[in-house]
């Protein structure tokens, strides 16, 4: 116990050390870089990795005194149970308010400290201020922990049982899905410190893009797979077979995804043309405000939903003053300083710059879009008391429209030639993805029926999407167009890149096609079963077989089993559960799911009558399943490009090679 | 074309965007968005039948009944006025009599409101917003400020 005892405290000291670190990270280094002071930028890197090994420390802390059930620390108390198992134990740390803006601050100091590493060989006076900009928002945030949301207080007396994590989050979802999502918010924060850094600097060039871009798609790569994860999750978990919500919590990390998905392509520009540059420093800034008014509208209870463990009104004042702060400090410094920044090459309308800027204007737009429907409840209820809900309709008559024009011309962007492109050359050359799509359409006509006209439509963007991003690969290797040996050896040729923007661009169509099809072919019914009892869903046949208590490690069950056929085919076990937690004095349905091929037949259950009814729930999903898998392509296409020799983080070593390309001589 | 109209192009092409953006959500706005209600709420105003609404309040004790193939009624009380709720499907885990309830739907003219979703909290330790936020101007409830952060 003592032993445990002193584990706590240590852990609040170290978050103490750690905000009198990052202080000096963000004032020194500055001031150093403003004075040319080598010593003075020279704590910058050292005081980023001894602040993150302070919060790794209080992180590694409040871990131990979950594991080890010490329910004297109230954190503990409240969100965890000697009997839950150890996974949930350790997810537990931040399946709570006060342990996920730890995670938060971890994450980014891990950020900070990431770039103190990899990062010497930029500029000296660049390194010092993104690190000292990084600083402010540390400072902020571990403030923010200290002063409002301590993880590690004491109750006075130690109860002998915690209190539980709510079951809704005892899920190897919750393991995963933060964590990701975090990884991908704050990484973004060193596009953002990058872009504070150009604007203080007053200088800004394509080796900063090469710099921002591999970041910016790191975290991109994380979001993605996080907000696939956190969909899945509400998916299965809360048992109505519904995978986005359009929920202000969603919408929170929905939006700097849409940023960052703009940001990671005027990188592009940025980075080969020189063209853009104040707008992507803009869009690096957007992209992590967007980030923060999701940390804000998560975590100040604004939002009432499972997100926000806790309201606390001091916590929100103080999360919107380090908003505000940050938002409009930076874009303060934009409007002073962007001017001073010099103009990049020119390029006609229709050229790949172009292409780029039309997805950028498109994206930007839907993002307001939902960023509009997320914040006017809020306002129209703060200002005149009336009380709206903002749902898919809304979106789909926004969001909807608004992406349409970005994915039919997504495959024609690769494809055009920088500066000034061939849009009938480029037509041309995509005939065949054009093809393909209008195959897809009849086909599904055919398959489905002529109902529904808008889901065959839905089906052929998506093949389009996919052929197209094969097609572009096709054309670079002149397949068909030379010999095999040529084309082969083209492929092996192909920067890795070149396969990254194949896969994050036919993801995107994956998860079109999963959307579509759910959406539109969908089927459902609702019934109840005795035992032996049959229903009928999408030519399947699901026989209710009966239930069985059941107990788990800190909860009660009642199992219904389903034996399932198709056409007299092999029968499959389903079983979908009722689970109580007693601690809790709650529960969760846990949904049965089988998977067939791409499609998914989702069985939840209600109550049990008195006469031993069942009420049963099912669906049969097709190709939903392609929605996430779509996502994970995309993260995995952000993976194959960072692999990309060109656009390693760890710049430093092709700096030791190519030193004028990375330490660019002052702009004159 | 020179530096001037290439910029003009895009500001043009930026402004067209944000423009039909715009447009989109308030036509959107205007048409597509719920507005929630308490049963006072719907008593004072004279909604016609078919608009959407989401229904907050309390689930009247005693008054859930469960028929035939997932089909459901019970009623949302607030302080003065109670309102009859039709629903097939399966109520969340955590939807208790007693307790704060969200159903969104449409009223069937009659005097009865037809569910097509029913929202219970997430949590035990706190009630919908909207609800918790309806009782208390109603002064029924004071509020569960001291177990919400425990």
């Amino acid at each position: 116990m003592s032993g445990a005892f002193s584990i706590a405290e240590l852990g609040h000291y170290a978050l103490v050390l750690a905000l009198a670190l990052a202080l000096v990270q963000s004032v020194l280094p500055l001031w150093g870089a403003k004075t040319n002071d080598e010593r003075l930028m020279g704590v910058a890197p050292a005081a980023a990795l001894a602040s993150f090994a302070y919060v790794a420390f209080a992180f590694t802390a409040l871990t131990i005194v979950y594991v080890t059930s010490d329910f004297s620390v109230k954190n503990v108390w409240e969100n965890s149970h000697s009997a839950k198992p150890m996974i949930f134990k350790i997810s537990g740390v931040w399946g709570n308010h006060e342990g996920s803006m730890l995670l938060w601050v971890l994450i980014l100091s891990l950020f900070a400290a990431l770039v103190a590493v990899f990062g010497r060989a930029l500029p000296k006076s660049l390194f010092a201020t993104v690190l000292a900009v990084q600083g402010w928002i540390a400072s902020a945030f571990l403030a923010f922990i200290v002063a409002t949301s301590n993880p590690f207080a004491r109750l006075e007396q130690a109860p002998v049982e915690g209190r539980d994590l709510n079951p809704i989050l005892q899920d190897v979802g919750l393991a995963i899905h933060p964590p990701l999502l975090y990884l991908g918010y704050v990484g973004f924060s060193i596009a953002f410190a990058f872009a504070v850094a150009a604007l203080i600097d007053g200088r800004v060039d394509s080796a900063w893009a090469r710099w921002v871009r591999p970041w910016t798609l790191a975290a991109w790569m994380f979001l993605t797979a996080g907000i696939a994860m956190g969909s899945y999750w509400a998916y299965y978990e809360l048992g109505w077979g519904g995978w986005w919500f359009w929920d202000p919590v969603e919408n929170a990390s929905f939006m700097p995804w849409l940023a960052g998905t703009a940001l990671l392509h005027s990188a592009i520009v940025m980075e080969k043309r020189s063209a853009l540059k104040i707008w992507t420093i803009l869009l690096a800034i957007m992209t992590f405000s967007l980030s923060l008014l999701g940390t804000f509208l998560v975590r100040s209870g604004v939002l009432t939903s499972v997100h926000a463990f806790a309201t606390d009104p001091t916590r929100g004042l103080f999360i919107l003053i380090i908003l505000i702060g940050f938002i409009g400090g930076s874009l303060a410094l934009f409007a002073w300083r962007a001017p001073v920044l010099r103009q990049g090459g020119l390029f006609a309308p229709v050229s790949r710059e172009g292409a780029l800027v039309f997805n950028n204007l498109f994206l930007v737009a839907a993002t307001a879009t939902v960023l509009v429907g997320t914040l006017y409840p809020l306002g129209l209820e703060a200002f005149t008391d009336k009380k709206i809900s903002v749902g898919a309709p809304f979106y789909n008559l926004t969001f909807g429209p608004l992406m349409i024009p970005v994915l039919l011309a997504m495959p024609f962007g690769p494809m055009l030639a920088w500066k000034r492109g061939d849009l009938a050359g480029v037509a041309q050359r995509l005939s065949a993805a054009a093809i393909a799509a209008v195959l897809a359409v009849l086909l599904t006509l055919v398959l489905a029926g002529a109902e529904n006209i808008l889901a065959p439509l839905g089906v052929g963007l998506g093949i389009w999407l996919i052929a197209g991003a094969i097609v572009e690969i096709t054309d670079r290797i002149k397949l068909f167009r030379t010999d095999f040996a040529t084309s082969w050896s083209r492929l092996k040729g192909l920067p890795r890149s070149a396969f990254g923007g194949l896969l994050g661009h036919a993801g995107i169509g994956m998860s079109v096609i999963g959307i579509v099809m759910v959406t539109g072919y969908q089927s459902e019914t609702i019934t109840t079963l005795k035992p032996g009892e049959t229903a009928e869903i999408a030519g399947y046949a699901l026989r209710y077989d009966g239930a069985a208590p059941r107990t788990g490690p800190n909860y009660r069950e009642d199992v219904a089993r389903f034996t399932v056929t198709k056409n007299g085919g092999a029968p499959i076990t389903m079983e979908s559960a009722k689970r109580f937690y007693e601690a809790r004095n709650s529960g969760t349905t846990e949904a049965a799911i089988k998977t067939v091929w791409f499609s998914q037949l989702y069985v939840s259950i209600g109550e049990w009558a008195a006469d031993g009814g069942l009420v049963v729930r099912a669906y049969y999903k097709p190709m939903v399943t392609l929605v996430w898998l779509g996502a994970l392509v995309m993260s995995i296409g952000g993976l194959v490009s960072l692999t990309d020799r060109r656009l390693r983080i760890g710049i430093a070593q092709r700096a030791r090679k190519r030193p004028a390309g990375t330490a660019p001589e002052p702009a004159a | 074309m020179t530096r001037k109209q290439r910029r003009l192009t895009l500001i043009g092409a930026a402004g067209l965007v944000l423009a039909l953006a715009a447009g989109l959500v308030l036509f959107a706005l205007n048409d597509q968005i719920v507005f929630f209600y308490s049963p006072t709420d719907v008593a004072g105003k004279d909604l016609t039948a078919g608009t959407r609404i989401r229904l907050g309040g309390l689930v009247e004790e005693g008054s859930l009944e469960k028929g035939d193939g997932g089909a459901v009624s019970f009623a949302i009380i607030d302080a003065q006025n109670r309102l009859a709720v039709r629903y097939v499907g399966i109520l969340p885990d955590l939807f208790r009599e007693g307790q704060g309830v969200i159903a969104e739907g449409t009223l069937d003219g009659e005097g009865n409101f037809k569910a097509d979703n029913v929202l219970a909290k997430h949590d035990e330790t706190y009630m919908p917003r909207e609800v918790a936020d309806v009782l208390k101007e109603q002064g029924v409830w004071q509020g569960e400020e001291g177990s919400t952060t425990q």
